[in-house]
């Protein structure tokens, strides 16, 4: 009788971090669609600016930069406690994920409440005229991006703080949680740039 | 057709398989150890599908929501036939009273919307559902609740949308929906509201299935299918899969557009305060004409399925073909502005997607070029299947000819938006998509039902389809040119129309004939069809190595690849993997290139949790008709039940039993 | 007046100005083209599927195969650059604008055509509808907007296409090089009655257009026999005068079609209905009947009032 060769798999890992993980592939492919939206919001934004000789349109005030600006320098301090979570995934060391997770959670908080002060200094209505729109859909689209982000992650943090958080599945979905946090983060920038720079330099 | 049958006397395509039970698992095929018997029993227990009274509701299993997901999707197939029946009755004469003209423009953008959102591209993602896994050799799709959230999404849009029909609210700006006509001052009411919500169902169910098909293609290979050992059909889905997440976003940010210019008083489109209504065609067009490369490039990978087996050869220049499905992908992106030429654009700008939309002919061209290379060097075997694909070629490359004609912008002047338009969108995605559907899902028929289609009547469709098909769309090449613009509920009789309409109408009788033949030929023989066996083409790829239909955890043991025909290179000397979990639903992760085997990931138990929160999202989307509101409301729901969702239940166990190994384990060289 | 059978009126194969008979040529060479192409193509896959094979090698590969579908690649890509430039020259050759032309403004509505012939002396202004009477031999520039939706201005015999954006005024120069009246309709979907929003454009030799600028530049006819006074009164008492101008009356509505000539057109309802008598008759009491959803209402007059009207409407030459 000819053996057959064969290959035992079973004593494979049953999870892996980084691109090895169908995690981190779902997180690209979910970080290229949102991307993808935040493109053509801001070609529309551009596109929009085309047609209007002034920007904002005559009559229309600048919108307030305080509020976005100490959004970005939150958003960009939260990176911190989300490399410690990462790495303390990575480690699995339970106590250290824990604790990081909840310190980056209260960035994320943060910036949202700073975000409802962001709308209120928009200085223009969604409906009073394509400027005002745009602007307003730009923002709320970041803002529902943020939003779910930050259910996810609380949710997640939530987690981790129960029975199931000591598993090797949970520290891979707690390191692709903080390398989509990183998208978000870098996200923002751009969006901010085109929201409350574009009005006043171009 | 029929006559030269020139085979090996052996081949299983001249002598049908002994009778054979469905899914005896005996470890059928070239890929089972000696007592793989007890293994199978155990295995079919652990990925069983659900079971109890709310079993529909918590099906994950790739099989089940695949043909769940075809059946569907033809559902809206023939309804979208039916309108279209309507459309070429009212058109048959002029003047005619049939349809008044409301309904006449309810029924059209019905249609178009029906057969580019509910049925092309989830019917091609449905195939691939189903098949993927086993053509990749994995034991399930990536993301299992996904593609059950997904399939409900599907579902819901297409009640939503016919419901909405029904009640005579139904959209009727076109499946386009250009503002400033579907802008609330022009179309009051829920009409465009209902279309709009419809693109997000399907968007998302896309979306949904999109990431689940590059996760699997990427991650879950069997060893040894490196990337240039995939079939093409994989290789065409993959691209297909990442087309779908750079395209969607943009018809999603428009259709939010609309919807917030109609409920909440944007002026995004509203040209009195700013806004653009070209800015709607733009967004719209960037996902468009993506949208019909998304249509159509599964069905290059299912030709090439198919010439393969029933040329009995591999597709000539395999390098030549992936890198033009590749180019086709891309290319597919710089096109969109060839449906605005007539508003005015720079030229020199618009010259741009001229040349860009003539460029694509050549990726497409090489594929022909290679199809017919590979029939020359081979050996036709003149089954049903090969009789789509051969009228494929031939209507295809028409269609594509006259694509060319409308790169050209001075020709396009004269017949855009006319049925010159309407002769070509139908040629290439009729001829380009539909018929190498038709003949893939006869070949994989018996795959999935464990029964062969009748061969007779499977010509006798193809023929009638064929004929019915040129003897619609081709006068319609004349229409346009003599005048005939599109989405005209009726004409006057001194234009001269009338004859080449009649002639149409006649035509879509029997195309709609050859359609009812297969379809009958399809529901009949998955009752009481000839038994199939394991593979009854004698095919080379991995799903025929498994049983018709295969078991729920496809293959006993997946098999090491060395070739990208493995079962025509000595199966039997392939080496096989074992030590995947007997009771948990395990599958293989390799690495992305290379395919060399990584590490091991658990799926979930069947669950009604995907169905809940497909629910409470539908209800935002139908919310969001009346109020903007029901966002507020309904996330926090949606969000509940995502959490559901993810919620793990019990922890693994660790030291699950494996699988039995038969001899000492080497690792592949 | 008779029928005028439309066959080739409303054709791009049928070209009666010098742009149409561009893109007409350019039509010509593609179209020979993809028929070489397609045939070559067919004789290729049937030979493939026909020929006598030799002992199948699976996984042969010729090197002869290989020159072949190069050799056809590099056709393919010759042939699509042959056609791209053909394809670009007759488009730069098309955007050459002569520069006196005639200046028409049209305005898109839903569902008919505003045409206004503008002029610096503001009595030499022509308002009409539906219709746009042009010399043989001389450029005409349409300025193209619209009061509503997007339509598109299109007359096959004459040019291709050009669309009618809000917010935006696009021009399209086309001529016409023989006498003649040729059909066009609206080609972007605009709302319920698209199919019934068609135009005429008469091409007139040189003098006969001279003549018909003089006498649409003349206010309305004034009746001249009871009957048409009759009709006069009938008109201005109904609510007509809301929606439709006749030049020189109190009647100045801008909603609808100006009738200062209304005799003078082919067609009733942008070129759904022919312009006679009795059409005009059933027009006026039921038009939702021909075109329904139009914006023009079924009338309900009193007995011995609709006779003198459309007698009245019949006069406005």
């Amino acid at each position: 009788m000819i053996r057959r060769q064969t290959i035992d798999v079973g004593a494979l890992p049953d999870h892996a971090f980084g691109n090895r993980s169908i995690m981190w592939w779902a997180t690209m492919t979910i970080i290229a669609i949102e991307g993808t939206v935040f493109a053509m919001a801001i070609a529309s934004y551009f596109y929009l600016q085309g047609n209007e000789e002034t920007w904002p349109p005559a009559d229309t005030p600048l919108p307030g930069l305080m509020w976005p600006t100490v959004n970005v320098i939150i958003l960009l301090a939260s990176l911190f406690p989300n490399h410690k979570v990462k790495t303390a995934a990575e480690d699995m060391n339970l106590g250290q994920v824990r604790l990081w997770s909840v310190i980056a959670d209260t960035f994320a908080v943060a910036f949202v409440v700073v975000r409802v002060f962001e709308f209120r200094e928009l200085n223009v209505s969604w409906d009073s005229n394509a400027y005002g729109s745009v602007t307003w859909t730009l923002l709320g689209l970041h803002s529902v991006h943020l939003l779910t982000d930050l259910i996810d992650s609380v949710v997640l943090t939530v987690l981790m703080f129960t029975r199931h958080g000591d598993e090797p599945r949970r520290f891979v979905d707690v390191s692709e949680n903080c390398f989509y946090w990183n998208f978000v983060v870098l996200s923002w920038l751009p969006i901010y740039a085109v929201l409350y720079w574009t009005p006043r330099l171009l | 057709m029929s006559g030269t049958r020139v085979i090996d006397e052996a081949s299983p395509l001249t002598q049908p398989s002994p009778p054979r039970g469905r899914g005896q698992g005996e470890g059928a095929g070239p890929y089972s150890l000696p007592g793989d018997h007890g293994l199978h029993r155990q295995l079919e227990k652990t990925w069983s599908p659900a079971t109890g009274p709310l079993r529909w509701f918590m099906q994950i299993d790739h099989h089940v929501i695949g043909k769940r997901f075809i059946i569907t999707a033809f559902i809206w197939f023939a309804l979208g036939g039916v309108l279209a029946a309507l459309m070429r009755i009212q058109l048959s004469r002029p003047g005619n009273t049939f349809l008044s003209a409301d309904l006449y423009n309810q029924i059209f953008t019905m249609h178009g919307t029906t057969m580019m959102f509910l049925f092309a591209v989830p019917v091609m993602e449905a195939v691939a559902i189903y098949m993927i896994p086993l053509l990749v050799g994995s034991r399930a799709l990536a993301f299992p609740r996904l593609t059950a959230f997904s399939y409900y999404m599907f579902l819901f849009g297409g009640i939503m949308l016919y419901t909405a029909f029904f009640l005579n609210i139904g959209p009727d700006a076109g499946w386009f929906s250009y503002v400033p006509l579907a802008s609330p001052e022009f179309a009051p009411g829920k009409r465009v509201d209902i279309w709009s919500q419809l693109v997000n169902f399907t968007e998302i169910s896309a979306i949904a299935v999109a990431i689940e098909l590059i996760v699997t293609i990427l991650k879950q290979r069997t060893p040894g299918m490196s990337v240039n050992r995939m079939p093409l059909y994989v290789w065409s889905m993959l691209v297909t899969a990442f087309m779908i997440i750079f395209a969607m976003p943009a018809v999603m940010v428009g259709s939010l557009y609309l919807l917030l210019d109609r409920l909440v008083g944007t002026h995004l489109f509203n040209v009195a305060e700013g806004g653009d209504p070209l800015l709607w065609q733009h967004l719209f067009w960037f996902f468009g004409h993506p949208e019909v490369y998304i249509i159509f490039i599964p069905a290059l990978g299912m030709v090439s399925s198919i010439i393969t087996t029933f040329c009995r050869r591999p597709v000539f220049g395999y390098t030549a073909m992936v890198l033009s499905q590749v180019a086709t992908g891309f290319i597919g992106f710089g096109l969109w502005v060839h449906h605005m030429f007539t508003t005015g654009l720079p030229q020199s700008g618009e010259s741009f997607f001229t040349a860009a939309s003539m460029m694509i002919a050549i990726p497409s061209g090489i594929q022909i070029f290679c199809w017919i290379a590979t029939i020359w060097m081979g050996r036709p075997v003149y089954k049903p299947p090969l009789m789509f694909v051969l009228g494929f070629v031939a209507i295809f490359v028409l269609g594509g000819l006259s694509g060319v004609m409308v790169a050209s912008i001075p020709i396009d002047l004269q017949v855009h938006d006319t049925f010159f338009v309407v002769a070509h969108l139908h040629y290439v995605l009729i001829g380009g998509a539909v018929f190498p559907l038709l003949g893939a899902l006869y070949y994989w028929f018996p795959k999935i039902t464990g029964r062969l289609m009748n061969d007779r009547a499977g010509h006798v469709s193809f023929w009638l389809i064929f004929i019915g098909f040129n003897l619609t769309f081709f006068p319609m090449h004349k229409l346009g040119l003599i005048g005939m613009p599109r989405r005209v509920y009726t004409y006057l009789s001194e234009t001269g129309w009338g004859q080449l309409n009649l002639l149409a109408t006649i035509g879509s009788v029997v195309l709609a004939l050859g359609f009812l033949t297969y379809f009958i030929n399809a529901l009949v023989c998955a009752k009481r069809g000839e038994f199939a066996g394991a593979n009854p083409w004698d095919g080379p790829t991995l799903e025929w190595a498994t049983d018709s239909p295969p078991p729920h955890y496809n293959f006993i043991h997946m098999p090491v690849v060395s070739s990208t025909e493995p079962l025509w290179h000595a199966p039997e000397h392939a080496p096989l993997v074992t030590g995947l979990s007997t009771t948990a639903k395990e599958v293989l992760i390799t690495r992305t290139f290379d395919a060399e085997p990584d590490h091991r990931y658990t799926y979930p138990a069947p669950s009604a949790w995907p169905f809940l929160t497909a629910l409470a999202t539908a209800g935002i989307f139908l919310g969001l008709l009346f109020t903007p509101w029901a966002f507020v409301i309904g996330l926090p729901i949606a969000s509940l039940m995502a959490v559901g969702w993810f919620w793990p239940t019990t922890p693994q166990k660790e030291g699950d039993a494996p699988q039995d190994s038969a001899t000492a384990s080497e690792a592949v060289a | 007046m008779t029928i005028v059978l439309m066959t080739g009126i409303q054709s791009a194969l049928n070209p009666a100005g010098v742009q149409a008979e561009k893109i007409a040529r350019l039509w010509d060479l593609f179209f020979w083209v993809s028929a070489v192409v397609y045939v070559l193509v067919m004789i290729f896959l049937l030979a493939a599927l026909l020929r006598r094979r030799p002992e199948i090698v699976p996984n042969a590969t010729s090197p002869r195969v290989r020159a072949a579908v190069s050799i056809a690649t590099g056709l393919t890509v010759l042939t699509l650059f042959a056609l791209l430039t053909a394809s670009i020259f007759t488009g730069r050759s098309l955007s050459d604008v002569p520069e006196r032309a005639i200046q028409i403004g049209v305005t898109g509505k839903q569902w008919w055509w505003h045409i206004e012939y503008d002029d610096t002396d503001k009595s030499k202004r022509i308002t009409t509808a539906n219709e746009i009477t042009i010399p043989v031999g001389m450029p005409v520039t349409v300025h193209l907007q619209t009061s509503d939706v997007i339509h598109s201005f299109w007359v096959p015999n004459l040019h291709g296409k050009r669309d009618l954006i809000p917010g935006r005024r696009l021009t399209w120069t086309f001529s016409a090089d023989r006498p003649g009246v040729y059909r066009g309709q609206c080609a972007e979907f605009c709302g319920y009655q698209h199919a019934k929003m068609a135009l005429w454009i008469n091409a007139l030799p040189a003098a006969e257009y001279a003549s018909w600028l003089e006498a649409s530049r003349k206010s309305s006819k004034i009746p001249s026999t009871p009957e048409e006074r009759k009709g006069q009164e009938v008109f201005m008492s109904s609510p007509c005068p809301l929606c439709h101008t006749i030049g020189g009356t109190e009647a100045a509505g801008k909603t609808g079609p100006d009738l200062t000539h209304f005799a003078s057109r082919r067609s009733i309802g942008a070129a759904s209905v022919p312009n006679r008598r009795e059409f005009l008759a059933h027009w006026i009491v039921d038009a939702q009947h021909f075109k329904p959803g139009s914006l023009m209402p079924s009338m309900t007059l009193e007995p011995g009032q609709l006779e003198p009207l459309v007698v009245y409407l019949e006069s406005l030459r």
